[in-house]
Parts: C-alpha cells; structure tokens; sequence
C-alpha cells in the first residue's frame, strides 16, 4: 500500500486526531496528536491489511520552535513504510512510549530521551543512554552549548598547530 | 657424592659432630632443587617457545623469531621481563595467600620430576607408589589455583578459580580410574616396573595391548589436558570469557609461575602416558654398554614424550573451548562410566590371559596404522582442496 | 538443605573486557556460572556524530560516516551518499554504481570475516580467527588499492565514488575470488562443522522470528530467524537487481531455528553470495563516469528523506532532515548493532556466563555503531 492511502485510511479512523499530511517528495509522511499516538500505533501495528510489524527508526528533530519526534514504520509483510511525525513543545516535551507496541522503541526512545531531552510516558527503563547519567543538557538540541569541563576533563583542546607554531598565535 | 660428603665432615666444614646423614640429605636436597631449576624451568621455557612456534605455523603466523637463532631465546627474554616487573599485590587481596598462590602451583609442578623415569638408571626415586605419587602431588595444583582466585578479591579470578577446582576434581576420577587398568596388568605402582613390564616394540605397548587399556589411554590423555587447563578444557583461564581467570590480578614473576607450571605440566602429562602406554624409556638392546643404553633410552623416552607434548599443542590450535556445563557432562556422563567398564573389562581379560594376549597387540597395531593412514589422507584431501601453497620447512 | 543460603553475584563484564567487541559494559547478575540478567551498559565510543554531520556539510560529511561502522565503512559511505543523492535527486552513473557495489560487497566479505573469526576466538578457537584475518587482510589490500585506506575508506562521494578501479584492479580481484571460494570451503572444515563448535553455538540464544522484527533485528541476525529480507532483493537499491544471489536463511538444522549456529552459517553462506555478486559485477562492469556532477557547495532542497542500505551488521537506516543550506539540518543512523544490543537483556536471562560472550559473538555487534 503506498503511503499516502496509508495516511488516508488512518485519517478516515481517527479523525482530526491526524492533524496533517504531508505529500512532500520524497517521503511524504503524516503529522499525528501527541496524545493518540499509542493508539495509531497500535492500530498500525494490528490492522492485517497495514500490518506495521517494525518500527524501523525513532528519531526527534529540534526544529527550534518545536521538537518532532518521528517513526519511520515498516511491514515485512506487505513491504509498505509510513513515517508518522509528533510535534512536541520544546519546554518538557513529553509522549508517550509506544514501546508496548514495539520493543525496539525502548532503546531508540532512550536515545531520544538522552539527546534531545524527550520525555517518554509510561517508558520502562527511561535512562540516559550514551551519555553519563550525570551529563547536563541534551546536545543535539541546536541551542546546545557544550560545556567547558567534565569531572576535571577539558572538552577544549589547545590545536597542535599552534602549539607547534608561536607564530600562529 | 659420598665420599665428598665424608670427605667434607671429616674436615669439619659443617662444625663438629654432625650427623652424617643429615648433610646428606641436605646435599641432595641441594642436588635435586639445582637439577630442577636446571632441568625442569628451562624445559617449560623451552616448551613455551616451541608451542608459539607450533601454533603460529598452525594459524599461518611466524611467531617469535627475533631473540636468538628462531627465536629460540625468545623465553629467556621473557623470563627475564617477567622478573623485572613489579610485583603487584592489589590493595584488598589477602596479601599471604595472594603471594604464596603461585609457589603451591610451582610446587606441584615441581614434584613429578621426583619420579621421572627418564630411562632405566636416570630416575631420582623410584617409589613403588610411584603413579599413585605421581597422580596425588599433581593434584595440589588446585589448591594453588583455587588460593589463587579467592586470595585476588576479583570476581572474575573467584569464578576461575572455582572453574579450575571443580574441573580438576571431577577429571581426576576417571584419569585415577584410567590408570588402573595398566596397574592391574602389571601388578606394580612404580614407574620403572610399569614400563619393564612393556616391550620398545608398539605391539607389546600398553597402548594396544587389548581394547580397554586404548581407551584408558585415550581417557587419561583427554582427562590430563583437563587437569593441565588445556585447551579444550582452558575454562578456568578462558581469556574471552574470565579476562585471564585466576591469574587476572598477577603481574610479573608470580604471573609467570603460573604459566611456567602450565606449559611444564604439558611435559608431566606426556610423561605419564608415556610411562603408562607407550612403553616409557624401552629400547631395543643394541649395546651392553650401560651409557649408552641410557642415553638411547633417554632419547626414546623424550621422543615419545615431546610428541605428546606437540599434539597437546596441535589440539590447542585446532579445537575451540567447551562449556562448563558440557565440561561436567562429559566428565561424569561418559567419562567415569567408560573408565570403569574399562576397568572391569580389563579385570576380565586379565583373568583369561593372565600373561597378556599375544596376538591382540599385533591386531591392534596393524588396526591404529590404519587409523592412521586415513587420518593423514583426509589431512592430505582437505590441503590440497584449500589450494593453499604450502610451506615445509620447519623454520621461517 | 533448603536453609542453604545463596546470594547472587553482581559481575561488571566490560568496558575492558576483552570479549567484548569495541568498549561495551554488561551488568551481569549471576548466580554461579548461570545468569540471571545481563543488563548493556553503552556509549563508551560516543563521539556525537550525528551532531558532527550538522557542522561540517554534506561532502565535509563524508570522512565521519567511515567512524560510525569502521568495520565496515563502505555501507556507511553509501547509507550517506545514497541519502544526499535522494534528497537532491541526484543520479549516479553506472560504472559508478558498480564500483559502489564491488567496493562494498568486498566490504561485506571483510566484516564477515571479522565477525566469524572473532566469534571463533571468543569460543575458544584462535586459529580460525588468524585465518579469517589473513584473508581479510588480502582484501584490505585491494580496498587499499583501490582508495588507499585499509580501514576508514572515504571511498564513495555524493553521486559517485572517488576513483575508478586502479588498471589491472579487476583481474587481481577475481584472481582474489578464484582463492577465496575453497578457502570458505576449509574454514568449514576447520571449524564451522568443529562439534564442539555446534555444540558451544547450538541452541544459544534463540530467537523466534516474530520477537526478531519487533526488536527490529536486522540482516543476518533477521535472517538467522527465518526471515527471508534482504534489503538488497526486497527494495532493490543501486545495481542490485542486475545480479543473481540467494538471501541465506537460518534453518535451524544444528538446534533451533533463530540460535546462534544459524546466525554463523548465514553469515557464512552470505560470504559465498557476496563472492558470486562480486564476479558478476567485475564481468558486466559498464565503461563511463564513475561520479556526477555535484556541486562543490552542495545544497539540496528543503526536505527529508530515509534510505535503508543494507550494511555487513544489516538494514541500515539513514534519515537526513535538509533545511535547503549548506548543512543538514538533522542526521540520524538507525543501526544494526544498536538494534541487536538492545535484545540482549532480554535474551540474557537463563544463559550461562560463556553464553553471553557467545550471544554478543553471535549478534555481531560492533561498538561504534551502537554509539556512534
């Protein structure tokens, strides 16, 4: 099934609570309210003529007014994909986890939660992931900044061709 | 020797009245420590080298081959490193057993060569317990390692150190129950009498002397390397799952004692099926010359041992490492039933042919030559289909 | 005798371990040699390379994507030019799409090697793994001549790849694949059918093939299940449909379908089919251009895309956000070895200690590509 008739026929089931579709080239994909998203998931996942058995990628994107959080979904039996995009506020983003449809969106949230700060409701185990769980900020938010020290660990290094070279400096 | 010590005392070089017998007994002591540091460690160097030799020709490497002609001094230079290391006692390891760990694996090591029968004359004691010794202060290995991995305070070195207790306990009954079947034969412990009671010709070996005693030698073999922590029995050092087991937290010298003893028992465990089933030191009486027999039958004797050494080599090049579990199962499942149906069926053809079966050795030799042939014509089929060019010489 | 107090026994396996493949932690609960769980602790090689990707642009890019599977670098080269091409609808000439190929499926032969070799050493056996090693070293060699890197290979641009095959290159490379196939051959002999081999990989690990797609396992470890998807036969990228190859399956004669046996044999049986690519692909390979005409300061649309390539450790997933500058506006690599980390625990449970370095063998897992 193509994508956008993916996108259709969950606007045809849920409603308003599809706020958009996008049929942008080359991956179009369909905008989703926060709040209902376990259940499109789930309807995804169940539904023998979509059958979204894999969420193949969970990723969030700062888009500096608003962070998205975006599941790429996959069928192995009907070899179709959808991409389904939650908008989020960027002050205590929060979804909730779709990992009781899918597992792999434990580990995949995690990372989400580590780099970009969102919380997932209802997560198992929401644990930084990557980075140490004493870490401060979420580096892949643009307005980042990294800081200067960790534990004593300089993050700024002098460049070895200035060391080498007094004139440079 | 006695006559230096009479010749000492009378001069009173050890004060006056001493007892006799008491220098004498220090001076073999003296005697026996200078053969063994003499013999015994660089015989495990020596091991060493040749097995980094052997593997690296088994896995298409070189191996080492700088320090001294191809790299034969490679061990001494390694020996001497490990000396010159800093002994590290980790700060919450009991520091008394920690240290004294690897003396008591030494120590076992060290004790076999008491009863050693390198030929007819060149043996330190022939007890007449001399297997049954044999068998017991190799034992003490476990001890050692088990002080070992408790002593280091590391999880890792415990679970080794566990590992390596069960695993020598459990292979010391069906290699114990291997033995047997050749003591029943001869009807002597010593190891001089057990290899008089054997021919230099393999059909008068114990090896093929009937069915049973094949299979208790091939039990014993597999049991030793087990003993030994060998591969495929290496668990309690299984460096892909326990870092390095019980030796994790060793450095240095006592590091090396460890592994000295490991390659030194390669040659204990070659010696003692040597003695048991292919015949020890026996050779065809070619001269009435005693020195020269001897030394004949120490070449002999070497031989037979150092081949055994390199297949425990080739199977550690070849086979990869077992579970504990199937460690266990096949110790107590299939092991110590077959050692003692082995026993029984030998007690069995004892009773019938109580001077030996004649025929059943040729038999069984003519049947191990085949074995053989085909194993080398598969080795041959399976090089020649790999279409790899392959390299004869012995050194690179 | 049930008054006999037992107490679990917390293990920290890692990040020195030198079992475990790159720098990874397992927080294993033991109660003797049997595990209760071994719970993954990650991100020791985390160097943010998704965040790299938003300061240096599109071709700057390039160089950082060999770091997020070193292993095999060629697929994370292509994962990321096959995205910017998409995003910018960029077509990329034939030969150049060949060279794509050989170079990858050569890259494919060496991390299966790599992985097959290291899950022999983590068994016990050191000889296959120089074996493995000394044929991977060979293809290094050629990759080397082909872009002079052995590791990090910054071979393939944005609508291309950098160089055309050296002279002489094709008949050094199927001189290569005339010796390789009996070499397959020996390494089974000397340890694929190994009984103790089997017996040690058998039955370890299983996984059923409904929880391997929900846990999104991918490539071999999806294969092993019984999944029959290769991304290469099922969305056809590149040049793949011009070539005949079989996608190997698990079959689950040694033990159980999905064990770790069969994740060894497929990836066993996927270098004999990566050998038949590669001498399909050297004997119709198609004169021309290997590279497009790309601008220098590359800029595609606004826009997103998601490419799936499927890498030596499986379907790799790249979702490139453009904002229409000279910089992507987001970069995200979803993995093979971060998906199979995350079913560890879970597979953990119940299994014995050598397991686990059997299981983490066995799932192929590199480092850098969990953490990137």
């Amino acid at each position: 099934m193509e994508a956008l008739a993916i996108y259709q026929r969950l606007a045809e089931q849920f409603g308003d609570r599809i706020l958009e579709t996008v049929s942008k080239k080359p991956d179009p994909f369909c905008v989703v309210d926060p709040a209902a998203i376990v259940e499109v998931a789930q309807y995804l996942h169940d539904d023998p003529e979509l059958a979204m058995d894999c969420l193949s990628n969970q990723s969030g994107v700062d888009y500096k007014d608003r962070i998205e959080v975006v599941y790429h979904l996959f069928s192995y039996s009907h070899r179709h994909g959808a991409v389904l995009k939650v908008k989020l506020p960027r002050e205590n983003p929060a979804v909730r986890t779709v990992e009781s449809v899918w597992k792999s969106a434990n580990w995949m949230e995690r990372e989400i939660f580590d780099l970009l700060g969102v919380t997932f409701d209802g997560h198992s185990d929401l644990r930084r992931i990557l980075l140490p769980e004493d870490w401060v900020g979420y580096p892949l938010r643009k307005d980042f900044v990294e800081p200067l020290e960790y534990h004593g660990i300089s993050t700024v290094r002098e460049s070895p061709i200035l060391r080498l070279d007094p004139k440079a400096k | 020797m006695r006559t230096l010590v009479q010749t000492l005392l009378a001069s009173g070089f050890f004060g006056r009245n001493t007892p006799y017998d008491l220098v004498a007994a220090i001076a073999v002591f003296v005697l026996s420590a200078a053969v063994f540091l003499g013999v015994a460690f660089p015989f495990a160097g020596i091991v060493s080298w040749v097995e980094r030799r052997v593997w690296a020709r088994i896995q298409s490497r070189v191996g080492p081959n700088r320090v001294g002609p191809n790299g034969f001094l490679q061990w001494l230079a390694d020996g001497v490193k490990h000396v010159c290391k800093e002994d590290i006692v980790p700060t919450d390891a009991d520091p008394v057993l920690f240290k004294m760990a690897p003396y008591l694996v030494v120590l076992a090591f060290v004790l076999p060569w008491a009863v050693m029968p390198f030929s007819s004359a060149l043996i330190l004691a022939d007890l007449n317990v001399g297997i049954l010794y044999m068998t017991a202060v190799t034992a003490i290995t476990v001890v050692g390692v088990l002080m070992a991995g408790w002593a280091s305070n590391d999880k890792w070195s415990l679970i080794g150190g566990i590992r390596s207790a069960a695993q020598i306990v459990s292979y010391e009954i069906p290699a114990g129950l291997s033995i047997f079947p050749v003591v029943l034969m001869t009807g002597t412990l010593s190891m001089q009498g057990i290899i008089r009671a054997q021919g230099w010709a393999p059909q008068h070996w114990f090896l093929f002397a009937n069915p049973f005693t094949f299979v208790a030698a091939n039990i014993l073999f597999i049991s030793a390397l087990a003993e030994g922590n060998r591969t495929p029995f290496d668990l309690p050092e299984a460096e892909s799952e326990l870092v390095a087991g019980f030796a994790t937290e060793y450095s240095g010298m006592r590091y090396l004692f460890f592994f000295m003893a490991e390659w030194g028992n390669l040659f204990i465990i070659g010696a003692i099926i040597a003695t048991l089933f292919l015949g020890g030191w026996q050779f065809p009486r070619v001269s009435n010359n005693p020195v020269v027999m001897n030394v004949l039958e120490l070449i002999t004797f070497n031989v037979k041992v150092l081949f055994l050494v390199f297949v425990s080599m080739w199977v550690r090049g070849t086979l990869p490492r077992v579970r504990i579990d199937q460690l266990m199962t096949l110790c107590w499942k299939y092991f110590v039933p077959i050692a003692f149906a082995n026993m029984i069926g030998t007690a069995i053809w004892v009773a019938i042919w109580p001077e030996g079966n004649p025929v059943a050795g040729y038999i069984m030799f003519a049947a191990g030559i085949v074995v053989a042939i085909v194993f080398i014509r598969r080795v041959v089929f399976y090089a020649k289909r790999s279409q790899m060019e392959l390299y004869y010489y012995p050194t690179i | 005798m049930n008054t006999l107090r037992t107490e679990e026994m917390t293990l920290n396996m890692g990040p020195q371990h030198p079992s475990t493949h790159g720098v990874l932690r397992f927080i294993v609960r033991a109660d003797g040699e049997v595990m209760r769980e071994a719970v993954p602790d990650v991100g020791y090689l985390h160097r943010s390379i998704e965040k790299i990707a938003e300061k240096v642009g599109y071709h700057g890019f390039m160089p950082y994507t060999d770091r997020v599977d070193y292993v095999c670098a060629m697929f994370t080269n292509q994962g990321w030019g096959m995205a910017c091409e998409k995003l910018a609808g960029i077509e990329v000439p034939r030969r150049g799409e060949y060279c794509r190929v050989i170079a990858a499926e050569f890259n494919r032969i060496a991390s299966h090697l790599l992985s097959v070799g290291t899950m022999a050493m983590d068994i016990g056996a050191m000889t296959p793994f120089t074996h493995a090693i000394r044929e991977r070293e060979m293809i290094n060699d050629l990759i080397e001549e082909l872009c002079g890197a052995r590791l990090t290979f910054n071979y393939m641009r944005i609508g291309g790849v950098g160089f055309d095959l050296p002279p002489g290159w094709r008949e050094k490379a199927l001189a290569y694949l005339d010796h390789f196939d009996p070499i397959l051959e020996e390494y089974n002999a000397l340890i694929s059918y190994n009984k103790i081999y089997i017996e040690r990989l058998a039955n370890v690990g299983v996984i059923a093939a409904d929880d391997a797609v929900n846990y999104n396992l991918v490539g071999p470890n999806l294969r092993a299940c019984g999944v029959k998807w290769d991304i290469r036969k099922d969305i056809p990228y590149s040049v793949y449909p011009d070539f005949e190859f079989e996608v190997p399956i698990g079959s689950g004669q040694w033990g159980t379908l999905g064990d770790a046996m069969d994740r060894y044999m497929v990836r066993i049986r996927e270098m004999a089919e990566s050998s038949k690519i590669l001498r399909q692909a050297l004997k119709q390979l198609p004169p021309g251009s290997v590279l497009a005409k790309v601008p220098r300061n590359f800029k595609p649309p606004a826009g997103e895309c998601q490419i799936r390539v499927e890498s030596a450790r499986g379907d790799m997933g790249w979702y490139v956000v453009s904002d229409g500058t000279a910089f992507p506006w987001r970069v995200h690599v979803r993995t093979g070895s971060f998906a199979a980390m995350g079913i560890t625990q879970k597979l953990s449970r119940g299994l014995m200690i050598a397991d686990l370095v059997t299981l983490i063998a066995s799932l192929d897992v590199i480092a850098p590509e969990i953490d990137r």
